[in-house]
């Protein structure tokens, strides 16, 4: 056990008699233990004692000093530390941390003894590329010096065939072809390295590039169809979305990448696609329940843009600042409303200004829409036009009618007051026209019918129009005005972006409530961290070209770090979301440093980074474990042998579609709905979300186009985040629920259905159940595995053969058309095949 | 790289296990693998009543009431306090008393609304929290705070700390099951998200899983059309077989995981079905539970599953029922609800009784905050509206480890504010995982560097309602 937990910790105790290293050692010990109560917070700082700054820790305090270097018995920490009173010892018993193990004791004292040394914390300063030896790629030179002082090797190569199935998800998401393996196994007998470079060139160059990277950027960017909280109306940010994947597969510059998202509108003259992209930091959720408090709502607002900014970008989770400072990290509460600030200006209200659409509605484009100023319309000319048309149609039937008011004035007052006298009759308005509050608090006297600017004073009198056979007509007219207008708006995205157009102080609020603002702070980046340059206004433009400069000292780390768990499905520092001080100590920090600089001096090349990682020797390894590399490294952090883990459940998807034939690779546009069982949203939603299954293309798109209802994933989709706050690590568990959606999800069935006619054009079964087998896993099946399959085959052909009825049940599943000659008996055999190597622990997990 | 594997009990044996199978990278993520003390109770069966129902009119008895009928509602009850945006609007806030009757019940006296017939006859049982409060006054926060511990989305539910904390005491079924029912009556029902049975930042598989009364009660539960439990047999051995030659030549221990999901996937298709076939319970059963409990999908129908999942080991129920957000209509509308939960509610303490399983099982009644005792809208003599309350409002606890016919805390004259023993959700919310065996301050998981709680960093327990 205590080994275990020692290579776990990644402590090298085995090499105690070397320095005790503050930052490795040290650090982990007293922030988790310490840091609580003698910390960076200064309000919940016990004893005045500070043990995170060296200076304080020597201190003199009324002749007690916690620390004197070389000096155990003098210092009291140590002392407390192995005190058996109850009342001295620390940590104390209230604080229900566990006492330190006797090796924790031992790094210690030894760090007394040695003189109590102190580092910077590694993550805050910026990072230097350490020498690599002429002629060693940077990568492997790194992994295998820390391999060889673990006593561990490199593993040998992974076949050539494992190995594209590896890269080609891995950049696309996506099964590499028969066709795209077998033109790599002959290319490689020839020339590894080129073929090797060739196919990642390949990769890099197809669109399905840009999609595969997107989507781990839409769980950070907590992307999404719908607005979230108890209406979950529905938002149309997706140009946004079209937007990242644009820029991957242009490979854009990553500070421009930052740039652009953060503060594209206040770039000069931005362009229509510099303000989509600002939909990064519009992404949030919006609250739009009655009753709900707006500035309440729109604190909220700005807090997630914070976290998600500092999160995505910082690696530091800022949250903890919104009511105190940071416990552990030098985040200020001040520092915290000083980013808060940052993103503070704009005319939201915390509520939803704009609405269309309706509230029954027959298929998806028709329901209602929601979102909140500042929005961009992208409009075709075509459909500028057709709005400014529809708008002014609206608008002088609603003014032609309005200007009739001296007629209906009376008859209208009378209602309401009949109304209010009425309990029955008010009962039944509530019911039936759902007008609650209306009635009773709208002022007839000072109601002015031409200048209806309060929605509730209008909704009024048009119920009253609407209902008296007098206006009737010119109310129908007006309606029917207002939904050709809803429909022309429904064509036309309309993308929340950033724009600074309020002026906004901004206060410290006491507690994180919006309702005790304290102290005025300007906007600001933390103070610990590198200044602005002098002179430099601080808004969103500075913060990211602040966040892109040399001399930051996470950015780039935390950048590389999730592109590098991207890979190896576990970062250098496997805490992506957290490289502060309770977050986990790099692996390979040389590794790391050197991979931030060179990305930064590459100019923010994200493909010749990918280049650098998917050519290491350490990614081409074989992924075969062994007893002894799994006793010594069970989680592979220190990358003996080559990475594997299981595929993200969309990207399962795209891989059942891809083999299948059925993928339609349509690009862009607005999301669709695939098969999902039916009555999931009714069901949560009261009925007032309805699903409406697509139909034809829509069912078989890349999973990144499905429609993202933020109250109910995707039903096919498991181990994904709620994309609803930021989400930068991914999800990996393993439940008999996500077997059975891949065993049983008609999106599975449909595709084995698919692909075992796709197998029928080949020979014979041999032929078939290897190509099958291949294209699934990326090599060729062995006899054992023949003999297996085979066996599946036999048993599935004798049991539709005597049950004709399960055959046909089974091969009409899904809404794709059946072709082949396949007698039904074959075709159902077969689709048991499809499905069961759809369904194998390596297809699943490359 | 690794998963975290099935629904399997997290017992410290299997933790070492999979320490050495390479599942879990850093012991401090896993700090609280069992129980921290002896239990009191087993699980917890959680009767949410989503939508708030109005404490006035069940639980907090305020008789003085009566003759205040359309007063003000004097400024220096009310005091500064925020309203919600549906009546801050409002130029009068009238008092309405409650048009339902009160009465005493069981040897405790416990004084009860007329609404609840049945469940009065466990007034015994029941331990009557008044006093309880929140900061929320809106719906989904409220909500998500009540379940989650914290406001905004992202926290994991109650159930999912405790099925994280210990396990299942069934592997064929999830160890965290949500059940959610929508009112009989036309009313006012808010949709629910799944966050409020999510897990948060906790590894998924301690989710919890919603069964619905669709064809498939687990979704994606049954086999194709077309493939016959012999046929997913068959296929299954087949594809274990294969599974079988990867891990020999492999040793990826993720690959016995892999194995080991597909058994699970196998059994729970025949446990779940027959959980949920309440086909097989007896007529006299239907009675007790109402008529409404042959329908699939209801409440009443909802509480019985609760039983069925209870007697086989699932260890957090968290029952859903909507419809109690009566901003108008309110004695119409809460009278539909408590025609709809009523009697089940009584149904299932009773049952739990007979079978001796109230003594280990935790009953939890309530729901995100309370009413206005001031009527929204219009007030007649015999129909009002109440707003949403966060200041006050009553949720009772029956069964393991409770004080039976107990009433803790006590409101003024109006419901308006507590003046004894309040009670916040953190305190509610410890208390349970207390009687769990779960020090709230323990059961602790390490995300973005701190050590996060469901009580976050607040949390009494509450001694006096502890029997």
């Amino acid at each position: 056990m205590k080994s275990v937990l020692a290579l776990l910790t990644l402590s090298p105790l085995a090499t105690m008699a070397a320095e005790v290293s503050f930052n490795r050692d040290i650090r982990p010990l007293l922030s988790d233990n310490c840091y609580y109560c003698h910390g960076f917070d200064e309000k919940h700082r016990e004893a005045g004692l500070r043990l995170d700054v060296r200076e304080s820790a020597l201190k003199d305090n009324d002749g007690v000093r916690a620390i004197v270097p070389g000096d155990l018995a003098r210092s009291d920490l140590w002392q407390r530390i192995i005190s058996k009173d109850e009342d001295d010892v620390m940590p104390p018993p209230k604080a229900h941390k566990k006492p330190f193990t006797s090796e924790q004791r031992v790094l210690i004292k030894r760090w007394i003894e040695q003189g109590a040394k102190y580092e910077a914390h590694w993550a805050f300063v910026p990072p230097m590329r350490a020498a690599v030896p002429g002629g060693e790629a940077a990568i492997d030179h790194f992994i295998e010096k820390r391999l060889k002082a673990e006593g561990l090797a490199f593993s040998s190569q992974a076949e050539a065939g494992l190995l594209l199935r590896r890269v080609t998800f891995d950049l696309t998401g996506m099964p590499p072809t028969i066709a795209e393996l077998d033109a790599f196994e002959a290319a490689v007998s020839k020339d590894f390295e080129k073929a090797y470079t060739d196919a990642i060139a390949r990769l890099l160059k197809s669109p399905r590039y840009g999609e595969r990277m997107a989507m781990d950027w839409l769980d950070a960017a907590r992307y999404a169809d719908t607005n979230g909280y108890q209406m979950d109306s529905i938002r149309m940010n997706w140009p946004w979305r079209d937007w990242v994947v644009r820029a991957f597969n242009d490979n854009m510059r990553f500070d421009r990448f930052t740039i652009e998202q953060l503060a594209g509108d206040m770039l000069p003259k931005p362009t229509q696609d510099q303000l989509v992209a600002t939909a990064f930091n519009r992404n949030h959720m919006l609250n739009a329940e009655g009753g709900t408090i707006a500035e309440e709502n729109r604190t909220k607002t700005v807090f997630d843009r914070v976290e998600t900014t500092s999160a995505v970008w910082l690696g530091l989770t800022m949250g903890c600042s919104q009511c105190h400072d940071h416990k552990f990290d030098p985040i200020t509460q001040k520092d915290y409303y000083s980013m808060f600030a940052l993103f503070n200006q704009l005319v939201e209200t915390g509520g939803v200004d704009k609405r269309f659409g309706k509230k029954s509605y027959s298929n998806m484009y028709d329901s209602l829409y929601a979102l909140e100023s500042p929005y961009l319309m992208l409009a075709t000319p075509e459909q500028e036009a057709q709005m400014k048309s529809a708008q002014s149609n609206r608008d002088s039937a609603e003014k032609a009618l309005m200007a009739r008011s001296a007629e209906f004035k009376v008859p209208f007052e009378t209602w309401v007051k009949q109304v209010r006298a009425d309990g029955d009759l008010l009962l039944k308005r509530i019911e039936e026209d759902g007008l609650r509050r209306i009635a009773g608090t709208i002022k007839l006297e000072t109601l002015n019918y031409e200048k209806l600017t309060n929605k509730t004073e209008r909704a009024l009198v048009e119920l009253f129009l609407r209902g008296d056979a007098r206006w009737a007509s010119a109310m129908k007219v007006i309606d029917e005005l207002r939904a050709e207008e809803d429909k022309i708006q429904q064509q036309i995205p309309h993308v929340m972006v950033m724009r600074d157009e309020k002026k906004r102080e901004t206060h410290i609020l006491k507690r994180g409530n919006y309702e005790t603002p304290g102290d005025i702070v300007p906007p600001a980046v933390p103070a610990s961290m590198p200044p602005l340059p002098a002179g430099t206004k601080a808004d969103r433009m500075a913060l990211a070209k602040w966040l892109v400069s040399p001399q930051h000292p996470l950015m780039s780390r935390v950048v590389i770090n999730r592109l590098w768990q991207q890979f190896f499905g576990r970062g250098i520092v496997k805490t992506p979301d957290d490289f502060g001080l309770q977050g986990a100590l790099p692996s390979h920090p040389e590794l790391l440093d050197w991979l931030a600089v060179e990305f930064r001096e590459s100019g923010w090349d994200v493909q010749h980074m990918i280049r650098l990682i998917v050519g290491s020797k350490t990614y081409r390894q074989s992924a075969v474990v062994t007893p002894a590399m799994l006793a010594k490294d069970p989680e592979n952090a220190l990358l003996a042998r080559g990475p594997r883990h299981r595929l993200d459940s969309r990207f399962l998807r795209d891989q059942a579609l891809a083999l299948s034939g059925l993928l339609v690779e349509k690009r862009g546009g607005p999301a669709v709905m695939p098969y999902q069982p039916p009555g999931i949203w009714e069901e949560m939603s009261f009925g007032k979300n309805r699903y409406f299954q697509g139909t034809g293309e829509d069912l078989y798109r890349r999973s990144l186009y499905t429609f993202w209802r933020r109250s109910v994933a995707p039903a096919s989709f498991f181990d994904v985040p709620a994309r609803q706050s930021c989400a930068v690590k991914p999800q990996r568990t393993s439940t008999p629920l996500h077997a059975l959606t891949t065993l049983n999800d008609v999106t599975y069935v449909e595709a084995a259905r698919v692909w075992a006619e796709k197998l029928a054009s080949l020979s014979d079964d041999d032929a078939r159940l290897d190509h099958a087998f291949r294209s699934a896993t990326g090599h060729h099946l062995d006899a054992r595995g023949t003999t297996t399959l085979k066996q599946t085959l036999a048993k599935a052909r004798a049991h539709y053969q005597a049950h004709p009825k399960d055959a046909e049940q089974l091969i009409a599943t899904g809404e794709s058309k059946r072709l082949s000659k396949l007698t039904p008996t074959e075709h159902a055999a077969w689709t048991t095949v499809c499905l069961m190597i759809l369904n194998l622990d390596e297809t699943l997990n490359p | 790289m690794s998963t975290e594997s099935s629904f399997a009990p997290f017992s410290r044996r299997n933790w070492l296990k999979s320490l050495a199978l390479a599942s879990l990278a850093d012991p401090k993520l896993f700090a609280s693998p069992a129980a921290h003390f002896a239990p009191r109770a087993k699980r917890i069966i959680w009767l949410t009543q989503a939508g708030a129902p109005s404490q006035l009119d069940l639980f907090d008895y305020k008789p003085g009431l009566a003759s205040q009928f359309d007063k003000d509602l004097p400024n220096s009850v009310r005091g500064e306090q925020r309203l919600t945006g549906m009546t801050a609007g409002q130029k009068r806030f009238p008092i309405a008393p409650s048009v339902f009757k009160f009465a005493q019940h069981g040897q405790s006296g416990m004084w009860l609304s007329e609404l609840l017939p049945h469940t009065s006859k466990f007034a015994d049982e029941i331990c009557l929290i008044r006093s309880l409060h929140t900061e929320a006054i809106n719906h989904d926060p409220a909500m998500t705070l009540l379940q989650t511990g914290h406001q905004i989305g992202g926290r994991p539910a109650f159930g999912a700390w405790v099925s994280y904390g210990l396990g299942s005491d069934n592997l064929d079924l999830p160890a965290f099951v949500a059940l959610i029912s929508r009112p009989s009556g036309p009313t006012n029902a808010q949709p629910l998200h799944e966050r409020m049975w999510g897990s948060g930042f906790l590894p998924s598989k301690y989710q919890g899983v919603r069964m619905s009364s669709g064809k498939d009660p687990v979704l994606f539960l049954s086999n194709p059309p077309g493939i016959t439990t012999e046929r997913r047999r068959a296929m299954l051995d087949d594809v274990a077989a294969l599974n079988r030659l990867k891990l020999a030549d492999y040793h990826d221990p993720e690959t016995q995981a892999r194995i080991d999901q597909y058994e699970m996937a196998f059994r729970m298709q025949s446990a779940v079905p027959d959980l949920a076939d309440l086909s097989k319970e007896p007529a006299d059963i239907y009675e007790r539970y109402g008529p409404e409990s042959k329908k699939p999908g209801t409440y009443a129908a909802n509480c019985i599953l609760a039983r069925r999942l209870a007697e086989r080991g699932v260890r957090f129920i968290q029952l859903y029922h909507r419809g109690w957000d009566q901003h108008n209509n309110l004695p119409s509308g809460i009278k539909s609800q408590c025609h709809d939960t009523d009697q089940p509610t009584a149904a299932l303490l009773a049952e739990l009784k007979e079978r001796g399983m109230l003594d280990d099982t935790l009953v939890i009644w309530g729901g995100e905050f309370g009413r206005t005792v001031y009527s929204q809208g219009v007030l007649t003599r015999d129909n009002h509206g109440r707003d949403h309350h966060p200041r006050c409002y009553s949720v009772w606890m029956a069964g393991a480890g409770v004080k039976g016919g107990h009433v803790h805390g006590e409101t003024d004259d109006f419901s308006y504010n507590i003046v004894k023993d309040p009670v916040h959700i953190h305190d509610l919310n410890a208390t349970a995982l207390h009687l769990l065996g779960l020090d709230h301050t323990r059961l602790t998981y390490r995300f973005q560097g701190r050590d996060y709680r469901l009580t976050d960093i607040h949390g009494e327990i509450l001694k006096g309602v502890l029997a």
